[in-house]
């Protein structure tokens, strides 16, 4: 048995989502990225003494549409809490978040891992604040700080220690991402940060209901970076538990250019928060009518979408689930298929050719040059046989690249498909023609050198021919006349 | 402009024997003045047109500096004005200056100030109370008509008392914390601090109401609070808590306050005893939840931004500690250490929990008096102004002076000091008024009918060159 099979990783994850709101959670200033450091900031996000935190129902409203998204019990009255630390991003030496009554309390999460379908509980979700950011570059002895991020709304969601494996925790972290944009309350951006991944992970024997010591891994930011994470700290730890050692609680990074996690700060050095209720807010009380009006505002959600494809359209689950995970996808997919007609056919567009343009100019569907328009339009020149399934794929690259119709490239670049019976005829004939000895063996038995004629054919005709009518053509043709004719 | 040129001048007179102000307004106050006029000129003039006004130096003031009298903040210039500023500048009120604390409004003696010392206009040997020494000693010896103060545990109340005039602090959310400095925001309330209680019910009016900025003020309508000061009390149910006449009072407070008694008692007043049961715990409640809220209100002056910085620190941890070490003074520091360690993970269930269900208690306790009273009429603090120096070096006999007022606090409910007499040594004795929250109207109608009566508000101090000498 290897050590692997031995034990199983027990994993829980934190993800931070920032939310997708006009103003910061407390303060009017602007909540958006990329600005000059410094100039989105008031007194309240400053910290300046006297300043007042007043709470963005926005926010509230975001946090409480994702609980509702994801079953969890919205809570009637929660509270603010001040979480104490030191730090030079840290405008007010606090941070405005929730403790012991959080927005969002339970709930779940549906992931699909190689089939299957699993359920990861929520333990809660709560708002906070981000902090600013200290610029390290420009000097070597000093730093320095832009709070245009301090105060931008925060939205931590924690799951249960119930993820077994790096794949589940993709799958989980995908889920959430593609829920919260579906909600459009967060952009999911994990490059800029807008979404980030903390990950505990500890091992146990295999079987055992015992919870092993954990660690933390901090700001995990990318899909494949929480995958390689977990995995390496899952075999560093499995190889010190191996090696006779003790699994220490403590807080590691991730460094990706290694693959590799390191030490940060043990549970000794770990800080004592100091938690308690901030005075400076009075608590949240929401109204159960106010609840009940978000979840009827709510969309339709990438699980419920993912099922009505496979119903509604016949698609495979692996179809459905690829096509319902982007809001955008979705709405691009049933838009091709309410103009054309085809289901099947435009799914296998949208995955196929569509996606891999899209991925090469690194373009989002919504902005596609090929809009569902133009796919439905195409899609039906197919089905009418004006043009060939062959020729298609030519013409939708040129769609993708000059942004025209479907039939303006036909047009432009006279790639009608011809089945018309007396051209194919024509074409076959001179085919015949040029080629005697093949026709010769043809006719004397050698039935293989069918596919031969049909190539040619096509080729003459520039790829145009009907493939159906040539083959039904050809095959009259290259009988040996008879004399009753 | 008349007004404030003779309430400069006077402060020129009177203020280098005082020490009540921090920073001068000159500048500020004559715009205000002159805007004032032209109000007036034009029959437009706001309720406080053209009064001289000081604040306290905790309360943001755009462009004039804002110290808290520590030298962490020593060079801090806020951006804004604190929603009580704007909120009297609107009135027409006219700024003369900034007014002398207890660093951060920690103290009971305006002694904690790292800038200097403010002297009790009646004696100049005694101190004039705190936090809000200097606004109490200001009005006191006339160099403003009114002032703001900032009251966290008393800290407008007992300086009133001991200056010999009105101190009120209003329910907590009835006006705006925005701007002001926070100690402990929970407990923190702005209030006036004035000559007469009708002065004291104008500012209020000035700056009572809900405000956007303030998460934590109440939206409740305000009512007249000039209006309400009919004179008549008769037939108001005013409870005497037992428990504040306990051994040990000093005899002259006792007399003076039962004094104050029969004075409402005679204008018609129904006058009963009532419980108070856990009046016993207040201050030790105090002291934990409101150092809990100052270790993180006060964590912010960290060197990073506004506040002071010290020299050439080697790395990020010797810059926090020194520059704290340097700008904080030692009354600071000590409510910033036992703030953090009634929050401190093992501490926090046996500290600042138990403190905020001991404060449930003592709310429930006014609640249930205020079921059968209207009002409860208290000593305001249990000596006379004490003298400099006599308990800087015993915190916990200091922490005593609030014995009387920092219960209100707790509850949240308003409470009023005037003066109701003197000691043998000349010194004001206050008498504390409590109504339920947000019946200031109540509150100070009964306030202002034993004023009337009582007539003790007319003695002038010593140093404000009338008034009887020591």
């Amino acid at each position: 048995m290897n050590a692997g099979a031995k034990y199983e990783a027990v994993i829980g994850l934190e993800v931070h989502a920032q939310l997708l709101t006009e103003s910061k959670n407390f303060c009017a200033c602007a909540n958006r990225f990329g600005a000059p450091p410094n100039t989105q900031t008031c007194p309240v996000c400053l910290g300046l003494p006297g300043a007042l935190p007043v709470l963005n129902r926005k926010a509230v409203e975001y946090i409480a549409k994702t609980g509702l998204a994801f079953h969890s019990k919205i809570a009637p009255e929660s509270r603010f809490a001040r979480k104490n630390y030191f730090y030079p991003d840290l405008p007010k030496g606090y941070q405005i978040s929730q403790y012991e009554s959080p927005v969002c309390e339970g709930g779940r999460v549906e992931i699909v891992v190689d089939g299957d379908v699993r359920t990861v509980t929520l333990h809660r979700i709560h708002l906070e604040e981000d902090a600013g950011k200290n610029i390290h570059e420009g000097s070597a002895d000093t730093s320095r700080v832009d709070l245009n991020r301090s105060g931008v709304p925060l939205m931590e969601i924690v799951s249960e220690p119930e993820i077994r494996t790096p794949e589940e925790a993709v799958a989980y972290l995908k889920k959430i991402r593609s829920t919260l944009r579906c909600l459009n309350v967060c952009d999911g951006n994990m490059e800029e940060g807008s979404l980030r991944c903390d990950a505990n992970v500890s091992i146990r024997p295999a079987g055992s209901d015992a919870l092993g010591t954990k660690a933390e891994i901090k700001n995990v930011n990318s899909f494949r970076f929480v995958k390689q994470a977990i995995a390496y700290e899952i075999e560093r730890q499995i190889a010190v538990v191996e090696g006779g050692g003790r699994v220490v609680q403590e807080t590691r990074l991730f460094d990706s250019a290694r693959g590799v996690t390191v030490s940060m700060r043990s549970k000794e050095e770990a800080h004592d928060y100091r938690y308690f209720p901030e005075p400076d807010l009075v608590p949240l009380v929401l109204e159960r009518a106010q609840v009940e009006a978000w979840a009827r505002e709510l969309p339709e959600l990438p699980d419920a979408t993912r099922e009505r494809f496979a119903r509604e359209y016949g698609l495979s689950e692996y179809d459905a689930a690829f096509l319902s995970e982007e809001r955008a996808a979705a709405d691009y997919f049933e838009e091709t298929v309410r103009l054309s007609g085809q289901p099947k056919t435009a799914a296998n567009w949208i995955m196929g050719d569509l996606t891999r343009f899209l991925n090469e100019a690194g373009g989002e569907i919504a902005a596609s040059p090929v809009t569902p328009e133009r796919l439905a339009e195409m899609l039906k020149l197919i089905a009418d046989g004006t043009i060939s399934g062959k020729i298609a794929k030519t013409i939708f690259e040129e769609m993708f690249k000059s942004g025209k119709d479907a039939a303006i490239v036909v047009k432009e670049k006279g790639l009608v498909q011809v089945s018309d019976a007396g051209e194919i005829e024509r074409v076959i004939e001179q085919v015949m023609a040029d080629n005697p000895n093949e026709l010769a063996a043809y006719r004397g038995g050698k039935e293989k050198l069918f596919g031969f004629f049909v190539g040619q054919v096509m080729k003459k005709s520039g790829g145009k021919a009907n493939p159906a009518k040539v083959n039904e053509i050809l095959k009259a043709k290259l009988q040996p006349p008879t004399d009753s004719q | 402009m008349e007004v404030l040129d003779a309430a400069l001048s006077r402060i020129r007179a009177v203020d280098p024997g005082i020490r009540a102000f921090l920073t001068l307004m000159e500048e500020t106050a004559r715009k205000q003045a002159a805007a004032a006029d032209a109000r007036i000129a034009r029959g437009l003039a706001g309720p406080l047109a053209g009064i001289p006004v000081a604040l306290k130096d905790n309360l943001c003031t755009r462009g004039t500096r804002t110290t808290c009298a520590s030298k962490i903040l020593g060079n801090f210039v806020p951006p804004y004005d604190a929603t009580v500023v704007s909120a009297l500048d609107k009135a027409g009120a006219v700024f003369v200056g900034k007014t002398n604390l207890d660093e951060f409004a920690m103290g009971s003696s305006t002694e904690n100030s790292a800038f200097q010392v403010t002297r009790n206009p009646w004696n100049t040997g005694r101190i004039p109370g705190g936090s809000s020494g200097g606004s109490a000693a200001a009005v006191s010896a006339d160099m403003c008509a009114v002032a703001l103060g900032s009251d966290t545990g008393g800290s407008i109340r007992q300086p009133a008392a001991c200056c010999g005039i009105v101190g009120l602090k209003p329910t907590y959310g009835r006006v705006s914390r925005y701007g002001l400095v926070a100690f402990a925001s929970s407990l923190d309330q702005i209030g006036p601090l004035a000559k007469d209680v009708r002065d004291a019910a104008l500012v209020l009016d000035a700056i009572a109401g809900k405000d956007p900025a303030d998460s934590t003020s109440a939206d409740v309508p305000v009512p007249s609070h000039a209006a309400a000061l009919t004179g008549d009390v008769r037939g108001l149910r005013i409870g005497i808590p037992k428990e504040y006449f306990t051994s040990g009072m000093d005899p002259e407070v006792e007399k003076a306050v039962l004094g104050g008694v029969d004075v409402l008692r005679r204008l018609g007043a129904d006058v009963r005893e009532v419980s108070l049961p856990h009046t016993p715990y207040a201050v030790a409640v105090y002291y934990i939840l409101a150092t809990s809220e100052a270790s993180s209100n006060l964590a912010r002056y960290d060197g990073v931004k506004y506040a002071h910085r010290t020299s050439r620190p080697s790395d990020l941890l010797e810059m926090y500690m020194e520059s704290r070490s340097e700008g904080f003074g030692a009354e600071v520091k000590r409510r910033i250490m036992l703030g953090t360690y009634a929050l401190s993970a093992g501490y926090y269930e046996a500290y600042y929990r138990k403190g905020q269900q001991v404060r449930t208690l003592i709310k429930q306790d006014f609640d249930r008096a205020f079921e059968t009273v209207d009002v409860i009429v208290t000593p305001t603090a249990p000596t006379p102004a004490f003298k400099i120096g006599e308990k800087t070096a015993d915190p916990l006999q200091m922490y005593l002076s609030d014995i009387f007022t920092i219960s209100v606090n707790l509850a949240g409910i308003p409470g009023l000091s005037l003066p109701c007499g003197f000691s043998s040594g000349n010194l004001p004795i206050g008498l504390q008024f409590l109504a339920r929250a947000f019946d200031e109207p109540t509150l100070l109608r009964a306030a202002h009918a034993y004023e009337q009566a009582g007539g003790w508000h007319k003695r002038k101090p010593p140093a404000a060159g009338e008034g009887s000498a020591a």
